[in-house]
């Protein structure tokens, strides 16, 4: 089937050049480590804002490896054939996305935790944080490849395609953090997964046929 | 319905708009002073706020309209998208900007009220936050549309992108008023909503009128630059 295929070589790119990935990862730990050097090591305030700076790292680590997820195959062609192809471009868009969480989203949240260790979160928040990361990331991925399809061929994009995203994923930032503070302050942090999972269902319900829709337009 | 497909042809929508566009400045410039001078000199001080009250005469219309701005441009967008009425793009080209600073001259009355009221001129209140989300969508909206060197190109992704973000504002606003509610419960700095003075709330919905009025001639006035820019660039292109 075509959209396992698309799937699998997005993969496989990645897999052959590693590097990209290996960037966005050291991307999210620099920019995370630039926190405590900026603010001051006091262990109280560190731990107090954790979530709401690796989470807001993690969007911007995910937003930076946004900008070549359709461009390489806008500049080579590939995405005139994924126009032709005969299976829906929307489950086509959706795979593209469903690569990049593996190969961003997936990493990312398995690494926060390691960060929040240094930022001196108590156990039950480094699995929330986990947990939180792994269900919100897949809605950064098609928010992210909503506005990389749009910016497809613009001026400027890399700054564009942040600047379309990062307002759409404001809802998804506020459930992810708020998840952790609960769990910190002893609250329970179900609805705020819940309410973020619900964020995330109804982005890979919708968007697909957004992306769909501007690469078609990107297309024509 | 009919009479909106009829003026989707740029052409006639230029005739139109150049007909009535004089009549409507009129209107609007008498309607904005008769208003300016209502709110500002004959509506009497409010009892806690005192004249400070008198911003909300631009605040709270500029607010509903930057609000009601990005759905007329959802609209557009769509219609762009459905029917590709080329009207819908230089018109959704035209408002962003005008909607955009609506949203800001709302922030900026917003924080110039706050200071006096509340001490300081920005809180994180969600309301205050989620309107400078707003602008954001529209400074989204208008860099998006003017990067691309195809303009034709720029106006069907930003449509795409209106029609995303109109769908977005209710979760937008729904999340950062639940973040806000769980930060700082007590800060609740509203006014006593519908408790509004009638002395107070006709200037108000004077103000309402005047603005809207100014907002359409604003679009007009932009599109009809719009289609001339437009007949400009195609000639330009046969050259």
């Amino acid at each position: 089937m075509g959209v396992a295929a698309l799937f699998l070589r997005d993969l496989r790119l990645v897999w052959r050049r590693p590097g990209d990935v290996a960037v966005v990862l050291a991307f999210f730990v620099v920019a995370t480590v630039l926190f405590p050097l900026g603010i001051g090591p006091e262990s109280n305030l560190l731990a107090r804002i954790a979530a709401g700076v690796l989470w807001a790292a993690a969007l911007f680590a995910s937003m930076l490896s946004l900008d070549r997820l359709f461009a390489a195959d806008y500049e080579d062609g590939s995405l005139d054939l994924l126009l032709l192809a005969p299976w829906p471009l929307e489950l086509l868009a959706l795979a593209k996305c469903a690569a990049h969480w593996v190969v961003t989203g997936l990493p990312l949240a398995l690494l926060a935790p390691l960060l929040g260790v240094a930022f001196g979160l108590d156990d039950s928040s480094l699995g929330v944080l986990a947990l939180t990361l792994l269900v919100g990331t897949p809605a950064l991925s098609l928010i992210g490849g909503l506005a990389a399809a749009l910016t497809l061929g613009a001026r400027r994009s890399g700054a564009l395609l942040a600047l379309l995203a990062l307002p759409l994923c404001v809802p998804t930032l506020i459930f992810g953090a708020s998840a952790i503070e609960a769990t910190a302050t002893g609250e329970s942090f179900v609805v705020h997964l819940a309410i973020l999972a619900a964020l995330a269902l109804v982005s890979l319900a919708t968007l697909p046929w957004a992306i769909a829709a501007a690469l078609r337009q990107a297309g024509e | 319905m009919a009479a909106l497909h009829f003026l989707a042809n740029p052409a006639r929508f230029r005739r139109f708009s150049q007909r009535v566009l004089p009549a409507l400045w009129i209107v609007t410039a008498l309607a904005l002073a008769i208003g300016l001078y209502w709110g500002l000199v004959i509506a009497p001080p409010d009892y806690q706020q005192g004249d400070t009250v008198r911003i909300m005469f631009l605040h709270v219309p500029t607010a509903s309209l930057s609000m009601a701005g990005y759905l007329l441009l959802a609209a557009l967008g769509a219609s762009l998208l459905v029917w590709r009425h080329p009207l819908a793009a230089l018109m959704a080209r035209a408002t962003a900007p005008v909607g955009a600073t609506y949203a800001a001259v709302c922030l900026i009355t917003g924080s110039l009220w706050g200071r006096p009221m509340w001490g300081t001129y920005w809180v994180w209140d969600a309301r205050l936050t989620s309107y400078l989300l707003l602008f954001f969508l529209y400074l989204g909206h208008i860099a998006l549309s003017r990067a691309y060197d195809d303009s034709e190109r720029g106006d069907r992704a930003a449509a795409i992108l209106a029609v995303v973000g109109a769908i977005n504002v209710p979760i937008i606003k729904f999340s950062v008023d639940w973040w806000n509610t769980l930060h700082q419960p007590e800060s609740i700095l509203r006014l006593g909503g519908p408790t509004i003075d009638p002395s107070l709330l006709w200037p108000l919905l004077w103000m309402m009128g005047a603005m809207a009025l100014l907002f359409v001639a604003l679009v007009l006035l932009r599109t009809e630059t719009e289609i001339d820019r437009r007949r400009l660039e195609i000639a330009e292109n046969e050259d």
